[in-house]
């Protein structure tokens, strides 16, 4: 295996034995990037010489040293809505061309404190509004286990990142799906921790209730590794819970005697692609094998979700996308007449088309006289699912699921009808509604050799159990660190 | 027909924290333009507010000033509407659950007090300044943006300018003597917008009203209200209805004109914050401050009369502002003669205040200064009159009394021996007076007063000096 196929704790052992430096370890990664990004176009901005620059840097400090901390020297690549001081911040957006920020998010500091070397900036849809990646302003990505078809998305950069290994690790935004989503779609592990795990301070954000930062790994126990150092208090951010830190590797192997796994029929509706279907029968199968209790749960709003969900996150961006006006920073339209105009200008130009549908479908919901029907109904909503995840959680400590209803589609294949579009998020946005974590983890491939994802659902702040219960299955099953065929093609 | 002016008003005050209400910018006024950002009040992508506590603190401070209720349970909304001096295209406020409801202010006019009821007040951001006289258009200087606010809202209690004035003086009183801002209208620090509407005397209905935005004083207050009364009294006359509207106030030409209809209103479509947590008080969090709260006017005004025996008059000046209390109190420590110290700061000072362009909260003495001076003339070292001189050589100088009397030598002469020989002197050159006194007319004393007045310049001890004329013209007389 190729040094930069490896997964986080493989480096690791490679780097406290000093068998391998940091600099090589970057130097593969840096040439995988050279032979295969131009075919998977998962980044919109590369740092590879300043990644290996800190490299060097890092290994003359270590020579030195004898301990290091797990992500130190470990190459990884960031989401493109996480602000990197003097490092462009798109979002994606023409909005943000050249938007370069005076701070930090506070997950990038956390990685540079920890000694995390930066490759780049991932594509994604634009300002996080897509499942696809194909709403982003500058490029498409490709999903690397078949190049016409999309990574899914929004974080669509970050998860063919990990699955092309061209990054070790990368950290998306998960509003409705975003990282679970892609992780499906690209055979990948992504996770979405509790609302307020992460800090969201420097994420731009989207729907600034439902946004949630966390990791793309090749496998689970990587994800253990990444949500160590990025969960944790923020006083910056009003939101983030102060929590004792735990070590998420400590209990991760101890596997899921006794644990109880729902399973729920809504999650297994109409338009669940077969294949999926009989991969997830096929991965409950190994759960009881394994000595878990499978039980029967059911939720009784769950329909409403999607609805609440597209009301929600559309009023909340459209606030949050409202500071995009061309006066103080990014774009600007080059001719206006007057005050007004520069607004309506730079906006109309300044936007993709889904932005602006999302910004339209948010004023509406909360323009007098329809505030009540919509905003406030999807908050009653939001209510009541919460509840229903509550009652289903009293019967079982993790509910199973499709990541997705289909694997990945292909490129094009969708853009022409939104509706379609918002359906393939329609297992993942309760969690967001809900606020609980959600982890994504490969469990097999369909007939076309395509990644098809499981979804492990849990109460808030289960991210142990979660995680605990992914890696028994993927320990079991064999199906880790999967590597798509692109590595042979090119 | 006779018509009735109904007003409620709106009032804007900057508290006085250091601090911006969601990052560590300071808030202090008049620093060069756009030195006091950082990213979270710049609105840049990304940033996230962290609600300062003592925001929280103040605006309960200032409800519980008010008569208000304080909510347990209240949280910030945001307002949507674009324009420049607004980075994030929001204003974060509080729309259904404002942190305090129900409180009232007695006021006064005429003689007459009247209850004014507070509907609410809420906790929310300043914006920034356009600032449109530059050459190369229009600028933008964002240091305001952030500086924490509250908003009070009264019910339409007000009935004419007068109240419209003394209500919001009365306000403005209140929320200084508690520490919560300096309610500097010159600065900004306190705004009022006003809604009025007419209608007929002894109508329950309320009438069609007009509101007006940021008037930045008293007499714009005033004035805006009499214009904009007057203005649809004659619409109504006129037959005419009275359109719902935002008027926008011209102080200079003292008009006002149509600022936007009801139709062109703002859509603020408010929704809850969700950068922000509710704001959750517990009972013993708000009984502790309002245990804290300090003597507010009314309490203080009738101390002063029972505890220092002064006219109501008297107390009511000196408790005017948190200022002119202090003073007088810190003087009254020093010299327990409050009715003495009350005159000089209601009379003596006032002019010379407004001579140099001071105020009481920039005076240049000390109430030390004052006490010294006071009990030089109590004590009869100078006179009265001379004591006024001292005064302003002191509001000129910053000297101390003390010095000022030795230096000039205004010391009064009350050495009987020296103003003796004095008065022989002058007694000796008026026997005409002398004469008219021994004739029975008694006013030539008053002639020989001023002729020794004039010959010691001011210094002799009127009583000390009558006494020794009148023993030196009995003896001339025997």
């Amino acid at each position: 295996m190729e040094l930069y196929q490896k997964t986080i704790h493989e480096i690791n052992d490679l780097l406290d034995k000093k068998e391998v430096t940091v600099t090589e370890v970057t130097q593969a990664v840096v040439n995988r990037i050279n032979t295969v990004e131009k075919s998977t176009d998962a980044y919109l901005s590369l740092q590879t010489e300043a990644a290996l620059e800190a490299a060097k840097a890092l290994d003359d400090e270590l020579s030195g040293r004898a301990k290091r901390t797990p992500l130190e020297g470990i190459p990884y690549g960031l989401k493109d809505n996480m602000c990197t001081k003097g490092i462009l911040t798109t979002c994606a957006s023409k909005m943000l061309y050249n938007f370069n920020p005076p701070y930090n998010a506070e997950v990038y500091d956390r990685l540079i404190e920890d000694g995390g070397i930066l490759l780049g900036k991932t594509n994604m849809d634009e300002f996080a509004m897509g499942s696809s990646t194909e709403n982003s302003a500058y490029k498409k990505t490709r999903n690397p286990w078949d190049l016409n078809k999309v990574p899914g998305g929004s974080s669509g950069g970050s998860a063919v990142a990990v699955a092309a290994d061209t990054a070790f690790y990368t950290l998306g935004s998960d509003t409705g799906g975003s990282i679970r989503q892609p992780a499906s779609f690209c055979g990948v592990v992504g996770m979405k921790p509790t609302y307020g795990l992460v800090s969201r301070y420097g994420l731009v954000a989207f729907a600034s209730s439902l946004d949630q930062i966390g990791p793309f790994t090749k496998d689970v126990e990587d994800c253990a590794l990444v949500l160590n150092v990025i969960v944790g208090h923020d006083a910056k951010d009003s939101t983030s819970l102060n929590l004792e830190k735990i070590d998420y590797t400590q209990n991760l192997k101890q596997g899921v005697k006794g644990l109880k796994i729902g399973v729920a029929k809504e999650f297994f509706g109409e338009g669940l692609q077969p294949e999926v279907r009989k991969s997830l029968e096929d991965a409950i199968a190994i759960y009881k094998t394994l000595g878990a209790e499978i039980v029967d749960v059911s939720f009784q709003h769950l329909d409403y979700a999607l609805s609440a969900y597209y009301m929600i996150s559309s009023a909340e961006a459209s606030s949050n996308l409202a500071r995009y006006d061309g006066i103080r920073y990014g774009f600007r339209a080059e001719e206006y007449n007057d005050l007004v105009d520069l607004y309506k200008k730079t906006r109309s130009q300044g936007f993709g088309d889904e932005v602006k549908r999302r910004i339209m479908l948010g004023t509406y919901a909360l323009s007098s006289g329809y505030y009540d029907a919509y905003y406030k109904k999807a908050m009653q909503v939001r209510t009541i699912i919460k509840a229903d995840f509550d009652q289903v959680f009293g019967g079982c400590d993790v509910l199973l699921t499709p990541t997705a209803p289909t694997t990945a589609f292909g490129i094009g294949e969708k853009t022409s009808n939104p509706l379609e579009m918002y359906l393939t998020d329609i297992y993942t946005v309760p969690v967001n509604i809900a606020g609980i974590p959600g982890i994504s983890v490969p469990c097999g491939l369909d007939n076309n050799g395509m990644p098809i994802g499981m979804q492990l659902l849990g109460p808030i702040l289960s991210e142990e159990t979660l995680l605990k219960a992914a890696w028994a299955f993927e320990n079991e099953s064999g199906l880790t660190n999967l590597k798509a065929p692109l590595g042979t093609e090119v | 027909m006779e018509y009735e002016i109904v007003i409620g008003m709106e009032i804007h005050i900057e508290l006085g924290t250091k601090t911006k209400i969601f990052c560590s910018c300071p808030t202090e006024f008049g620093q060069d333009e756009n030195t006091h950002t950082c990213p979270v009040c710049l609105g840049m992508p990304g940033v996230l507010p962290v609600l300062n506590e003592k925001v929280v603190e103040y605006a309960t401070r200032a409800g519980l000033a008010l008569n208000c209720e304080i909510a347990h349970f209240s949280k910030m909304d945001r307002k949507n509407y674009f324009y420049p001096d607004l980075p994030k295209a929001y204003q974060t406020s509080q729309f259904d659950l404002p942190i305090c409801t129900g409180g009232d202010v007695e006021i006064e006019v005429d003689g007459v007090k009247k209850d004014i009821g507070i509907t609410r007040i809420h906790i929310e951001e300043d914006a920034g300044k356009l600032l449109h006289e530059s050459a190369d258009g229009t600028l933008l200087d964002v240091n305001r943006c952030g500086v924490p606010l509250i908003e009070i809202v009264t019910e339409p209690d007000l009935r004419s300018a007068e109240e419209a004035r003394a209500f919001a003086e009365k306000v403005r009183n209140i929320l200084e003597y508690t520490g919560v801002s300096d309610c500097k209208m010159e600065q900004g620090s306190m705004r009022f917008d006003v809604n009025l509407s007419i209608r007929e005397k002894g109508s329950e209905v309320l009438g069609t009203r007009t509101e007006m935005k940021n008037l930045n004083s008293f007499r714009a207050l005033i004035r805006a209200v009499q214009y904009e009364s007057k203005r649809q009294i004659i619409e109504i006359k006129k037959g005419h209805t009275i359109i719902q509207e935002t008027r926008k106030w011209d102080d200079t030409k003292g008009t006002s004109s149509s600022l936007r209809s009801k139709e062109e209103a703002h859509d603020y479509r408010y929704f809850p914050e969700p950068d922000l947590v509710p704001i959750v008080l517990e009972p013993e969090y708000i009984e502790k401050i309002k245990s804290e709260l300090p003597e507010l006017p009314e309490a203080k005004k009738q101390r002063y009369i029972d505890e220092y025996k002064l006219p109501e008059y008297d107390a009511g000046v000196l408790t005017t502002t948190g200022v002119t209390a202090r003073f007088f109190e810190e003087s009254v420590v020093l010299y327990n003669e409050p009715k003495q110290i009350s005159n000089w700061m209601m009379v003596e000072i006032p002019p010379l205040l407004k001579e140099k362009e001071l105020s009481m909260e920039n005076i240049t003495i000390t109430p030390a200064q004052l006490v010294e001076l006071l009990k030089l003339v109590k004590n009869n070292e100078i006179s009265g009159n001379t004591g006024k001189e001292v005064l302003k050589e002191m509001f000129n100088t910053g000297k101390n009394p003390g010095d000022i009397v030795k230096e000039k030598g205004l010391a009064q002469m009350s050495d009987t021996g020296e103003l003796e020989a004095i008065i022989e002197e002058i007694v000796s050159a008026n026997p005409k007076s002398v004469e008219d006194i021994g004739a029975g007319n008694e006013k030539a004393y008053g002639f020989l007063t001023g002729q020794v007045m004039k010959a010691t310049k001011g210094k002799a001890n009127a009583q000390v000096a009558n006494e020794l004329i009148r023993t030196v013209v009995a003896r001339h007389l025997a």
